[in-house]
């Protein structure tokens, strides 16, 4: 396995996921969706799962997976960024699964798509810090509330919380849940809530577990990006090569077909590091929160960049509800706010490369 | 044998049979050249093993790490280049005399295409060849040209038909440097030095037999040398955190008493940009057959050229009140390849020229849009018209 040499597994995989989207997901149907309570098609995810079976490659055969690589799942991510497929996307394949099968735990009817699971734990800058855990266990059943809970609708949730030891794992099903308006209407939210609900103990301490969720989960968001970025640069190539202004198509004039260079340039760097970053994670090949940082930091700054710029080369239709621009922008703003922001990634990267640094004293400066 | 194995044990029995570190350059040159490891991609009998072009990282790394000169960095010109272009456009046995001499370095190249009038539009260029006997006779002015006053050969683009439209009156030759008629002036640059050199053809003679490709294909021909300009300025390091981003590192390690929060931020993003665009590098490698470089090689020219800018700006204001000084403005001609980017202040000074050498950024973005998303040309003033009724100015 080379990195960033795709096999012709996982070009027929890109294939077919693309060719199933294209028919289940088309933009009427987000649209049609994204207007109804769930937010998303059952029988669509259960097909993902089931016929397609994409919802767990990375996932272990002995735990109900498919026994591949994160770039294998990551190519469907990828996918379904750029077919905004709604449902529980990041809530269960990017963070729920992760965490079940890091603490050994069957997720066949998550990865089949029969059920859905959602991660219940706030992170920091997109990475696991205990000290923000509030829930409370006490004689086996949770108290306390998690906003902002990603796909936080979904029949399980897998939720960090206080015991008599440390901060513990579990696993919760009947929590009351206040789903919230958000500004992407594909990519649904929730409050959850828990009064002394009773929880089932995966883990006692939840660090290893919740850690590698996120990692993994920022790997394939940054995935997802990268098929959304993509899929606007399309758009807006055919776009500026089609509509005529002073007898002319606007992509001959350099102010547009230069920002849309700029585009390419984005476009290409977040794909270099997405899949860098999955790599990273499948081998080991580089330090992972580095990596991974180096990946949101690009695809959160890039495909947001891409959306705007999106809308300013369409003109007066890309800020139309009727254009489908305004959907990816919406979900470029989000995706860009969850599991850390591009500065808050840039922080770590500040940290683990110049906070260390150490002058070798080589480079001359003139001193006059 | 894998083509990787060839190409690995074909290193170790050159480094076998030639210690890099008592042999001397020309002669160890040679015997990579020989060994078919100047570019494993070439063919047989002409520097290379007719392997794909990516096995040439393997080759590099056995041969330099055992202390072998990097040829490309000695003549990058010729190796990067003049090579190619020889290769797919000159005669068997043109390619045959010149591309050996090459590898070793005994003859260093230079590049005649840029003119005073003639920069981006370099189809434009005025420099005239006219046709008398066996020979070719030249008359014209170039300029930018690094390397002249120490190259052998020049890859000399000249107008044969001025009666054609641009690209069509052009044709390719390669010039002999110490042929009478051609002086070479050093062209001082902004840093103090003399990188480059203005070449002046008054006269200046080049047998038939120094033509690369049909005469009026020159453009075409110039496409080779171009794409392989490209790819070679901006695709090589493949060290995280190497290039110019490591310079603004060792100075936000060596000056932590000017470091502020809006600066870190700052270097962090310069940092990640080089990183992506490093690892677009090198995937763009791993996805490399034998063939040409693409266009992606001007994703990496464009953006490489304008982060080394950004960072050397970085770092002249972390530098505070010593980014005010300099060492000297004396001209320098032929640096040393140690001193040969200078102090910070004079690397600043120089990556001004990295937006407008081998394709300014405008062009490049041009070339981004047009080749690689398939947008339309623009509108141009001077289509289908004959060169000769072309504004110039």
């Amino acid at each position: 396995m080379v990195e960033f040499v795709f096999s012709p597994e996982q070009q027929d995989l890109r294939t077919g996921v693309r060719e199933f989207l294209a028919k289940r997901s088309d933009e009427a149907t987000v649209r049609r969706l994204m207007e109804t309570d769930a937010g998303y098609d059952p029988a669509t995810w259960a097909g993902l799962g089931g016929e397609l079976g994409v919802l767990g490659l990375a996932v272990p055969e002995a735990l109900g997976g498919a026994d591949g690589t994160l770039v294998d799942q990551a190519v469907v991510a990828e996918e379904f960024g750029a077919a905004l497929l709604p449902g529980p996307v990041l809530g269960t394949v990017g963070l729920a699964v992760p965490a079940l099968v890091a603490v050994g735990e069957d997720v066949s009817e998550f990865v089949e798509g029969t059920r859905t699971a959602a991660l219940a734990v706030p992170d920091r800058a997109g990475r696991f810090d205990p000290a923000l855990v509030t829930v409370t266990e006490s004689g086996g059943a949770l108290t306390g509330e998690v906003r902002h809970v990603v796909d936080g609708s979904a029949d399980v949730l897998v939720v960090a919380a206080r015991t008599a030891d440390g901060v513990g794992l579990f696993a919760v099903q009947d929590a009351a849940r206040t789903p919230l308006s958000t500004l992407d209407q594909t990519r649904r939210q929730a409050t959850v809530r828990f009064d002394a609900t009773p929880a089932r103990l995966l883990a006692a301490d939840a660090g290893p577990a919740v850690a590698h969720a996120f990692r993994v989960g920022a790997a394939l968001l940054a995935a997802e990006q990268v098929g959304g970025a993509q899929r606007l640069l399309d758009l807006t190539v055919a776009y500026a090569g089609t509509r005529l202004q002073f007898g002319r198509p606007i992509g001959s004039f350099q102010a547009v077909k230069h920002r849309c260079a700029d585009m390419l340039v984005l476009v290409e760097h977040a794909r270099s590091t997405a899949y860098h970053a999955a790599w990273a994670l499948d081998d080991a090949s580089d330090d992972p929160d580095l990596a991974v940082s180096i990946a949101q930091a690009t695809c959160s700054e890039a495909y947001q960049r891409v959306a705007l710029d999106t809308v300013q080369l369409h003109g007066g239709i890309g800020f139309t509800w009727e254009h489908a621009t305004q959907l990816y922008v919406k979900r470029a703003v989000t995706d860009a706010a969850l599991l850390g922001s591009a500065t808050e990634h840039r922080e770590h990267i500040a940290a683990a490369v110049l906070d260390t640094a150490v002058s070798n004293g080589a480079l001359v400066v003139a001193t006059g | 044998m894998a083509d990787s194995d060839l190409v690995d044990e074909t290193a170790h029995e050159v480094v076998e049979s030639h210690d890099p570190r008592s042999t001397p350059r020309q002669e160890m040159l040679g015997a990579i050249y020989d060994a078919g490891l100047a570019w494993v991609h070439f063919p047989v009998g002409l520097g290379g093993l007719g392997v794909s072009r990516g096995l040439q990282a393997r080759a590099d790394a056995i041969l330099q790490g055992a202390g072998a000169d990097n040829a490309f960095f000695l003549n990058p010109i010729g190796h990067g280049m003049a090579a190619p272009t020889v290769l797919e456009h000159g005669a068997p046995e043109l390619a045959k005399e010149l591309l050996r001499p090459l590898a070793t370095t005994e003859h260093i190249w230079c590049q005649l295409f840029s003119e005073p009038g003639a920069g981006s539009d370099l189809a434009g260029l005025a420099t005239s060849a006219v046709r008398d006997g066996d020979d070719w006779v030249v008359n014209g002015q170039k300029v930018w040209t690094s390397l002249a006053h120490v190259a052998r050969y020049a890859l000399l683009l000249a107008r044969t038909d001025p009666d054609q439209p641009k690209h069509k009156g052009l044709t390719y030759f390669v010039l002999d440097m110490q042929a009478p008629g051609v002086e070479t002036r050093p062209l001082r640059q902004m840093t103090g030095q003399a990188e480059f050199n203005e070449v002046y053809l008054s006269d200046a003679r080049i047998p038939d037999s120094h033509r690369l490709g049909a005469v009026g294909n020159g453009w075409r021909v110039a496409m080779t040398t171009l794409m392989n300009e490209r790819s070679a300025i901006g695709g090589t390091s493949s060290v995280r955190g190497a290039g110019a981003i490591a310079d603004a590192v060792e100075l936000w390690a060596r000056y932590p008493q000017r470091r502020t929060p809006v600066l870190r931020d700052r270097l962090a993003a310069l940092w990640t940009r080089a990183e992506a665009q490093r690892l677009t590098d090198e995937r763009a490698r791993r996805s490399q057959g034998s063939g040409q470089p693409g266009p992606e090689g001007s994703i990496a020219k464009l953006v490489s050229a304008e982060l080394n800018q950004d960072v050397y700006e970085f770092a002249m204001e972390l530098l505070g009140p010593e980014a005010t000084l300099y060492g000297s403005y004396e001209l320098r001609r032929d640096i040393p390849r140690e001193e040969y980017r200078g102090p910070l202040q004079q690397r600043f000074l120089r990556s001004r020229a990295n937006t407008i050498e081998g394709g300014t950024s405008e062009v490049l973005r041009n070339i981004l849009g047009e080749r690689i998303l398939g947008l339309p040309g623009d509108l141009r003033a001077d289509s289908g018209k004959a060169w000769k009724d072309i504004p110039r100015g």
